[in-house]
């Protein structure tokens, strides 16, 4: 068993319980101190450093999360140019869709994405659309389709011939004999 | 110049600070596009989807979805008498090439096209541990790819099904609401496409948007309100088996 005295050797504090010379020997062992700041202060600067480099100079922008993406997926490129760009050319058939139902169905809905043939209207062109087919997406009869939507059982209705050789797509309804010769195109 | 040690020490700093420039790259591509005068919405009226399958095929082609994943689909619903709470739902590869003929055994027949709500309180943003996935000021939930760990929490956490694990990629991806074309003034590839105007894109922070009008007169449902994650799809005109 230690004596108080021993204790308070070992403590550095004085006998007396008294400040003053046992203070001194209170900071005895400082550099174990400053070696333990020293180490957390060059942790803490590698960990600002290490941390501004790793983390992306957008995040937190707008809120948790890289600003910058919501840039790159925004900049993508189209693939369905919009009916508004095919009409500023193809007038003539704003003209004839105009005259019958079709009018409210954009052009990409049967001819498919034609962005690139805007971007080179000489070299990408439109694929020949199979009327058989395409009309059949919409027009096929199908129970659970509203029961105004005008559907046809293709194979009692032309027994699969294709759609075109009576109607003309774009104003799809046959009429008198006059618009008849003058729709087909 | 010479480069001596003293100069080096001075020019590394300025090289930092340049780049750091670099490497945040160029800001947005719409310079003209507003990011806080949008809050997106998408409006369906299933009394006029004929179940085409047109936005399907649009969507894979627009947003290159992977072949058997869907970031929309079509869902043909078959209630049968007053078995409202067991209805059968069926979506032959996600109805990309429409629907078979059903036979008409009585009951009520009619689609439902589903896509990500863009839910304004989304789980699947709340799940997220790295940030990849957010919702933009504009009010539309995304991924961000480079970010993307590939865990999996939020295909788990959405509500809705609407998240995949991409087998290019590996992470998660799903509806950008066509963020790429909504942000240079056009509309989604499926609203382009529906030759029957089921779908809608809306912003519903434009008042002159007529989605405003039709929330006034309609009555509008949105899928499992219950959950409360603020989704912003709107169904007109759906039946209560709709899950």
């Amino acid at each position: 068993m230690l004596g108080i005295k021993e204790h308070c050797a070992i403590l550095g504090a004085d006998v007396t319980g008294r400040y003053g010379a046992g203070n001194a020997n209170l900071f005895k062992d400082i550099e174990h101190l400053i070696r333990l700041v020293a180490v957390i202060a060059i942790a803490l600067v590698a960990f600002v450093i290490l941390r501004a480099a790793v983390v992306p100079h957008s995040f937190g922008q707008y809120g948790h999360y890289r600003g910058a993406a919501i840039g790159e997926i925004a900049s993508r490129p189209v693939a369905f140019a919009g009916h508004d760009t095919c009409e500023a050319c193809h007038t003539d058939v704003v003209d004839q869709k105009k005259l019958g139902k079709h009018v409210v169905i954009a052009c990409e809905a049967c001819h498919g994405a034609l962005a690139k043939h805007v971007d080179d209207p000489g070299s990408v062109q439109p694929k020949k659309l199979d009327t058989a087919i395409v009309c059949a997406r919409c027009h096929e009869a199908n129970s659970a389709k509203p029961k105004n939507f005008p559907q046809v059982a293709t194979a009692d209705h032309s027994g699969g011939i294709a759609c075109d050789t009576c109607h003309q797509p774009h104003r799809p309804k046959i009429e008198t004999a006059k618009t008849e010769t003058e729709g087909k195109k | 110049m010479e480069i001596t040690r003293r100069r080096l020490l001075v020019l590394l700093p300025g090289a930092a600070v340049a780049w750091k420039f670099v490497l945040a790259g160029t800001p947005e591509a719409a310079p003209n596009y507003k990011l806080t005068e949008h809050w997106w919405a998408m409006l369906i009226d299933i009394p006029k989807c004929i179940g085409c399958g047109s936005c399907v095929r649009a969507c894979a082609e627009e947003n290159d979805v992977p072949e058997g994943y869907f970031r929309t689909w079509i869902e043909r619903y078959h209630v049968a008498d007053w078995k409202i709470e067991r209805p059968e739902v069926e979506s032959p590869d996600g109805g990309k090439n429409g629907f078979p003929p059903h036979a008409d055994d009585g009951g009520k027949n009619f689609f439902v096209p589903k896509l990500c709500n863009q839910c304004a309180d989304s789980p699947c943003t709340q799940v997220c541990p790295v940030g990849a996935t957010f919702i933009t000021p504009d009010g539309v939930v995304l991924v961000d790819k480079s970010y993307c760990l590939g865990c999996r929490y939020c295909i788990q956490a959405c509500p809705y099904g609407c998240r995949f694990l991409s087998p290019k990629t590996h992470t998660a991806e799903k509806c950008t609401l066509c963020y790429h074309r909504i942000t240079k003034g056009l509309t989604t590839a499926c609203c382009e496409v529906c030759p029957t105007g089921a779908r809608q894109l809306a912003d519903l922070k434009n008042p002159k948007d007529p989605i405003h009008e039709f929330l006034r007169t309609h009555t509008v449902q949105v899928l499992k309100p219950h959950m409360a994650t603020g989704s912003k799809v709107f169904y007109n005109g759906m039946d209560g088996s709709v899950r």
